[in-house]
């Protein structure tokens, strides 16, 4: 992989202050980030396209929304469960939120515990991650199985804009497509944290390189990424 | 001259970049099929791109058959007309042009003139060839699904395209299609990433940004531009993908067809065209950067001068990047907006014309007292030039509304684009083939070969897209499948028309010289040495020729000056490469 991150020497040459500094930095020879190793180049640049891919999601369905003649289903009565004989308003959504953002915790300890080089705990942390993001999927099922029992399908639903259904299905399923593969991703390297890999420098199955302890905190990235699109989903088609 | 623009002046920074782990394939399948190599990767694309791009030509040569002789020839009727032109255009904006322009020369000049080994993640470079090869069989695969390929034109335009009077609407052909764009959107972005980490992340000792050769900032801008464009693609066949399988109404409004209520509803077609085309124009540029970046790179080294404004050429570059994010509803002028948008989307149009006419400027003075060598290089970067102000005139033409609304749909539109973003890149990968393969194979193309493809090539082009102004001025439609008995349309439509079907097949014949040279010099070219046109850039420099797998030796280049030290006065020789250093260092060097 790319490098030990050395900070470069300062004595052979200078690079200007402030402003001027900042445009030296981005085209200085060698690496626009300095001390950005390449892995997490590629992830930031990757979630980069990923946030146009959401957008570009989620403002189709604000036009949909907006445009329709019909009125719109409310989520507040869709997204409500009886407990204990209360009717409680998107309920099963909170929940689900705040597990996730707590997984977002575990997740930021996890990479944490990886720079120490604690490698039981790495995993452990990332093992509860992956168990909030399961947790979060098999809730997201349940809320599927209920609408899908009350008649919502993709082209229609008893309440109101076919859109409705449409909209919802895809985002939410494309959004909790990216938390399995998450899920997957985390189990993969917990896994590799776990047996040592990162200790004894095993190379990749796939790419025969050397990994490092980095790749925790790429995973977080990722985990953190899909929490934050999370939240706009939450917004922009629970709240809104 | 020596090295005004990176800043660092004589001290060369430390490396910070560990030499990268390579890759050392044990057998001949992970040598050569399933190889890392960026260099393999770059001629699996390229070989691929040209083999789908020759299908698409093929496309065109019946299109033509049939407009120019609309009662002679019976090999097409009205629906294939309708597929090959949806195919031949869809083919050769992304199957061709990017991925030959991205995956193919990204791929192999990249790393080499960064002063890399490879790129960054080869592991996930070579998954990406084998998504784009994945993508480009199921487009083929249209072909022969029932029903044929999709019909729908290269737009996609709902809610035509899922009804049944367009070829492949309820068939499997959009189906195909829309997979297809899927398909490709993921595999591009696996290259797409290495391609910019590459230049951003894992350049070599003095390789500033502002000392990348040309070529390298057109790729990479293209491609960082890709990333952004290509997710509203992805949204709007995804969504397209699930009114025609699933049902729902994204795209589709109530729509009654043969007499019959479909159960859609409430859907919005120009919502389609506002996704695609926040792809679609963007992917113009995506085209074209990569094309004034080599073309540049071509001009400087075969007039034997430094390219005039360099900074300049770069800041263009990234403008044009950056402008043409905010300019794509020019294409929907006749779709129904406030008026208000089309004044907005004509200035932002407009405004694009600046930086590309700075672009222009530049390589006319690159080219002012040069030393011209009129190579097969320099031919075609010259005849780019040419094209692609004339493809950009009429562009000025078709972005300000009230002369676009009479000319949209028209011939006039089929001849604009064609000129920008066909023939005009086409003609630079020409150039810029002639001007690599030595590097690539070791050996020359031949030269009275290359004569002959340039001449017929440029002239015929001009036969083929001159007219076709001309026609859509007189109002001639475009995707008409025939002209038939129409009062406004004169008889010198159909001499015209003739005319350009001939110059078409002869130009899509000479192709057929570029392929055979392609092959014959393989083994009778003349032997090329590592640096044929005596050029600065890194990848003339490498110690082998074809770059061996790692490109570079045991020690990876320095980098000690810009690009274009051509001709530079006192110097031994009428260039100066990249990895020498400056003569006080030498002789300081000497000294110590």
């Amino acid at each position: 992989m790319s490098a030990p991150l050395k900070p470069p020497a300062a004595e052979t040459y200078h690079r200007p202050a402030g402003l001027a500094g900042f445009a030296a930095d981005w085209a200085s020879d060698q690496r626009a980030f300095k001390n950005v190793s390449w892995g997490k180049a590629m992830m930031w640049i990757f979630l980069l396209s990923d946030t146009f891919i959401f957008g570009c999601f989620l403002l189709a369905y604000m036009s949909a929304r907006m445009a329709t003649t019909v009125p719109w289903p409310n989520p507040s009565e869709v997204f409500a469960l009886d407990i204990a004989g209360a009717h409680v308003p998107l309920i099963l959504i909170a929940i689900m939120t705040f597990v996730l953002i707590s997984s977002s915790g575990t997740m930021a300890m996890a990479v944490n515990c990886g720079y120490r080089r604690d490698r039981r705990k790495t995993a452990a942390l990332m093992l509860v991650t992956a168990f909030f993001g399961a947790t979060f999927v098999g809730m997201q099922a349940f809320e599927w199985s209920k609408l899908i029992a009350e008649g919502v399908r993709p082209w229609g639903n008893p309440w109101g804009a076919a859109q409705f259904g449409s909209s919802f299905f895809m985002i939410t399923g494309f959004h909790g497509t990216h938390v399995t593969f998450g899920v997957i991703f985390l189990l993969i390297v917990a896994r590799k944290v776990w047996r040592g890999d990162f200790d004894t420098e095993r190379r990749g199955f796939f790419t025969s390189r050397k990994g490092r302890y980095e790749i925790v905190e790429i995973t977080g990235l990722y985990w953190h990424f899909v929490d934050l699109v999370w939240v706009f989903i939450f917004a922009f088609f629970y709240l809104w | 001259m020596v090295d005004v623009r990176s800043g660092l002046g004589e001290a060369l920074p430390p490396p910070e970049v560990e030499d990268v782990e390579l890759y050392h394939p044990h057998s001949w399948w992970t040598r050569y099929v399933f190889s890392q190599d960026a260099k393999i990767i770059a001629i699996q694309y390229a070989t691929t791109a040209i083999a789908i791009g020759m299908v698409a030509l093929v496309l065109s040569w019946l299109m033509r058959l049939q407009l120019g002789f609309p009662d002679t020839f019976q090999l097409v009727d009205a629906e294939a007309y309708y597929q090959f032109i949806t195919m031949h255009g869809m083919i050769m904006v992304i199957y061709l042009l990017t991925a030959l322009f991205l995956g193919g020369f990204g791929n192999y000049l990249i790393p080499l003139m960064v002063g890399a080994r490879d790129m960054v993640f080869p592991y996930a470079n070579m998954l990406s060839y084998w998504i784009y090869l994945l993508a480009v069989l199921v487009l083929v695969a249209s072909f022969f699904a029932p029903g044929g390929p999709t019909g729908a034109g290269w737009t996609l335009y709902p809610p035509q395209a899922l009804l049944s009077g367009t070829p492949g609407g309820k068939d499997w052909g959009i189906i195909l299609m829309l997979s297809s764009l899927i398909i490709f959107i993921i595999g591009f972005t696996m290259g797409g990433l290495n391609y910019v980490v590459t230049v951003l992340q894992g350049r070599a000792r003095g390789m500033t940004l502002m000392r990348m050769p040309l070529t390298v900032w057109g790729i990479f801008t293209a491609t960082v531009m890709a990333l952004l464009a290509f997710p509203a693609l992805f949204v709007a066949c995804v969504m397209m993908l699930f009114d025609r399988l699933l049902g729902t109404s994204f795209f589709m409004p109530a729509i009654v067809e043969m007499g019959e209520q479909l159960p859609y509803g409430g859907g919005s077609p120009i919502l389609f065209q506002h996704l695609f085309w926040f792809f679609g124009h963007p992917e113009v540029y995506i085209v074209a950067l990569p094309a004034f970046g080599i073309v540049s790179d071509l001009i400087s080294t075969h007039a034997r001068k430094n390219i005039f404004g360099y900074r300049m050429m770069v800041w263009a570059i990234v403008i044009i990047g950056g402008l043409s994010f905010v300019v794509w509803a020019h294409h929907m002028y006749v779709s129904g907006m406030n008026p208000y948008f089309g004044f907005f989307f004509a200035t932002t149009t407009l405004i694009i014309a600046v930086p590309t006419a700075i672009k222009v400027y530049n390589w006319v003075l690159t080219l002012w007292r040069g030393n011209i060598h009129l190579t097969l290089p320099m031919l075609f970067a010259l005849a780019f030039i040419v094209t692609f102000v004339n493809g950009g005139l009429t562009g000025l033409f078709l972005g300000n509304v009230v002369v676009d609304v009479p000319l949209s749909d028209t011939m006039f539109v089929v001849a604009h684009f064609h000129m920008v973003m066909g023939v005009a890149p086409i003609l630079v990968i020409f150039g810029a083939i002639y001007h690599w393969y030595p590097k690539i194979t070791g050996r020359m193309l031949d030269e009275t070969l290359g004569q002959i493809h340039f001449w017929i090539t440029f002239i015929g082009a001009y036969g083929i897209f001159f007219p076709m102004h001309y026609l859509g001025l007189i109002g001639v439609p475009r995707r008409y499948y025939e002209l038939g008995e129409t009062a406004f349309v004169p008889d010198s439509v159909h001499t015209l028309n003739a005319f350009i079907s001939i110059m078409a097949l002869i130009v899509g014949a000479a192709q057929i010289v570029l392929l055979f040279n392609l092959v014959w010099s393989l083994r009778h070219g003349r032997e090329a040495g590592g640096n044929p046109w005596r050029a600065t850039t890194l990848e003339w420099q490498t110690p082998e020729t074809p770059p061996p797998h790692g490109n570079w030796g045991k020690e990876l280049p320095v980098v000690y000056r810009w690009a274009y030290d051509y001709s530079v006065p006192g110097a031994p020789e009428d260039f100066i490469p990249q990895n020498q250093p400056a003569p006080s260092r030498v002789s300081h060097e000497a000294a110590s």
